[in-house]
């Protein structure tokens, strides 16, 4: 399994565009957007905090959801398209492995996206270090599942890589709006942003749990909810070739 | 005593039988041939002997138990089956060593030791195969499954694929080879059963399946010089003549060869291009698989 896991490392490493894309993006448009001197001063339109503070959830929001829609469906439609998920049944190990494997890697890139964003808010623009760090740990972690759970459905059920990328696009800005990477959420109608607080990966409990106080667990609990059914879904449909 | 045990074996997908009332043994040591169209169950026979399919009726033993359960002591090699197009050779056959207690290392005598850094999208068919077969053998197997080994490969490196086989072989492993060439099945196999429409119809060493049908001889040549056709058809040994364009085609009895140069010294003709064919398993494979899609790749 630890051979797995360091191969599909590898992998993620060596698919370049994609994984300085995954672990630098989200760090990089906020140096961007702090570059703007309007963005990094306080406004009342976002409670008297400065753009970016209000910003940083929607690009952790970017993280879970480039990884978990753009590249891990992709991959895992693939694999099995490809044969490799068969090659694998052939051996002792179960193929399921590979794709368990393929989670570590993603979810530790989410993780290290995260922790990069937190440094350089901190250090570049003084944005305030997680204020309840388990709790950011917590909305991460069950968005990342719930994201992901989406992910695999989408590979589960496309007939091929093609299609599970396409499809996975349409979710993926989907998600990517409601989070509020495009427009800030406070710019979104009301009942936009109500949805958002309980779409995958639940950008309200991740910016309760960074800059407020903590997260609502009713929040987390929806988003484990999500991560279960999807999940479930997933593991029920999927075809190993 | 056989290393598998394949007894009246059925399989269907939805309403299509693809295999139907298949039996064979293989011994320890064989090289055995699964021959036949595509869409004649062979695929479907091996995969049951992999392990990766479950049967519909029938048995399957492979060292007296489940396929399931002896998944290490078979190695295989899968039709279409790729790796990751970024993995590195080196990296795939050093992650199959890790889900076997003690692996084998074949890249050396399979001549991928120059290209472990190589990516898998990159490398010609003949490398994707032997690092296929590479990966097949690694956990040291007992049975080796080998599923179109050798096709869309160039004639030379199928002649290197077979005299890596003999290896294999040569180190005790059982292979079960499906094919679509007669010629490596002439020149690999210790037995051949030709399937058709999902069953087998006939399983036989190469050479008796060749004496099965019955064509005797054939020599084809260009003669130097004009030559009565009726001279030819006059000979106690030839059957017949047909010409094509220039060539003519003798047939006939077993001592055609010599009756047919004879004769033609005698009159000072000399047999340009001249071939001579014998039965080949092509012809028998032709016969017994009722001449359709032969060689359909």
């Amino acid at each position: 399994m630890f051979k797995i896991v360091e191969i599909e490392a590898r992998l993620f490493l060596r698919d370049r565009m994609n994984s300085l894309f995954a672990l630098l993006f989200p760090s990089v448009l906020l140096l961007a957007l702090g570059a703007i001197p309007a963005l990094r001063t306080p406004d009342e339109n976002f409670g008297g905090q400065r753009f970016i503070d209000s910003y940083v959830s929607a690009l952790v929001v970017f993280a879970l959801v480039f990884i978990g829609l753009q590249r891990l469906p992709v991959v895992v439609a693939t694999y099995r398209e490809k044969g490799v998920l068969r090659r694998l049944s052939t051996t002792p190990m179960h193929p399921a492995r590979l794709l368990a494997g393929q989670m570590v890697v993603n979810f530790a890139a989410v993780i290290l996206s995260v922790l990069l964003l937190i440094l350089v808010g901190y250090v570049v623009f003084g944005v305030d270090l997680p204020h309840h760090p388990l709790g950011l740990a917590c909305a991460v972690m069950l968005g990342g599942a719930g994201t992901f759970a989406l992910g695999l459905v989408i590979a589960a059920l496309a007939p091929n890589a093609r299609t599970a990328g396409g499809w996975a696009a349409v979710v993926f800005m989907l998600l990517m709006f409601l989070g509020g990477v495009y427009l800030p959420r406070f710019m979104l109608p009301s009942a936009v942003q109500a949805i958002g607080s309980y779409s995958p990966p639940g950008v309200e409990a991740i910016h309760q749990a960074w800059l407020g106080v903590a997260p609502d667990w009713r929040h987390l609990a929806i988003m484990g909810l999500v991560g279960l059914v999807a999940g479930t879904v997933a593991a029920r449909t999927f075809r190993w070739e | 005593m056989a290393i598998i045990e394949v007894r009246d074996l059925g399989k269907r997908y939805g309403p299509r039988v693809a295999v139907d009332s298949v039996s064979f043994e293989v011994a320890e040591g064989e090289i055995f041939g699964v021959l036949g169209p595509n869409g004649a169950g062979k695929t479907t026979t091996v995969e049951c002997v992999a392990g990766l399919r479950t049967p519909d009726r029938g048995s399957v033993s492979v060292l007296g138990r489940r396929p399931a359960d002896v998944r290490a002591s078979i190695g295989v090699q899968l039709q279409a089956s790729e790796l990751p197009e970024r993995m590195r050779v080196g990296e795939a056959l050093a992650l199959f060593s890790s889900f076997y207690p003690s692996p084998v290392d074949w890249s050396a005598r399979l001549g991928l030791v120059p290209h472990l850094k190589a990516e898998f999208g990159q490398l010609s068919g003949g490398l994707k195969q032997r690092l296929s077969i590479a990966l097949a053998l690694i956990g040291s197997p007992r049975i080796a499954i080998l599923d179109e080994l050798t096709t869309g490969l160039d004639p030379r490196a199928r002649r290197d694929t077979w005299s890596v086989i003999e290896e294999v072989r040569s180190a005790g492993v059982t292979i079960l080879l499906v094919t679509h060439f007669m010629e490596e099945a002439e020149r690999l196999c210790d037995r051949v059963a030709v399937f058709r429409d999902g069953r087998i119809v006939a399983l036989d060493t190469p050479s008796e399946l060749v004496s099965r049908v019955d064509g005797g001889t054939r020599v084809r040549f260009v003669p130097s010089a004009a030559l009565d056709v009726s001279v030819l058809e006059a000979l106690p040994e030839v059957t017949s003549v047909t010409t094509a364009g220039e060539q003519l085609v003798v047939s006939g009895s077993e001592n055609l060869l010599h009756a047919v140069t004879s004769l033609l010294a005698r009159r000072q003709v000399v047999a340009r291009q001249l071939r001579v064919d014998q039965v080949s398993l092509d012809d028998a494979y032709v016969e017994l698989t009722g001449g359709r899609d032969v060689q359909d790749r």
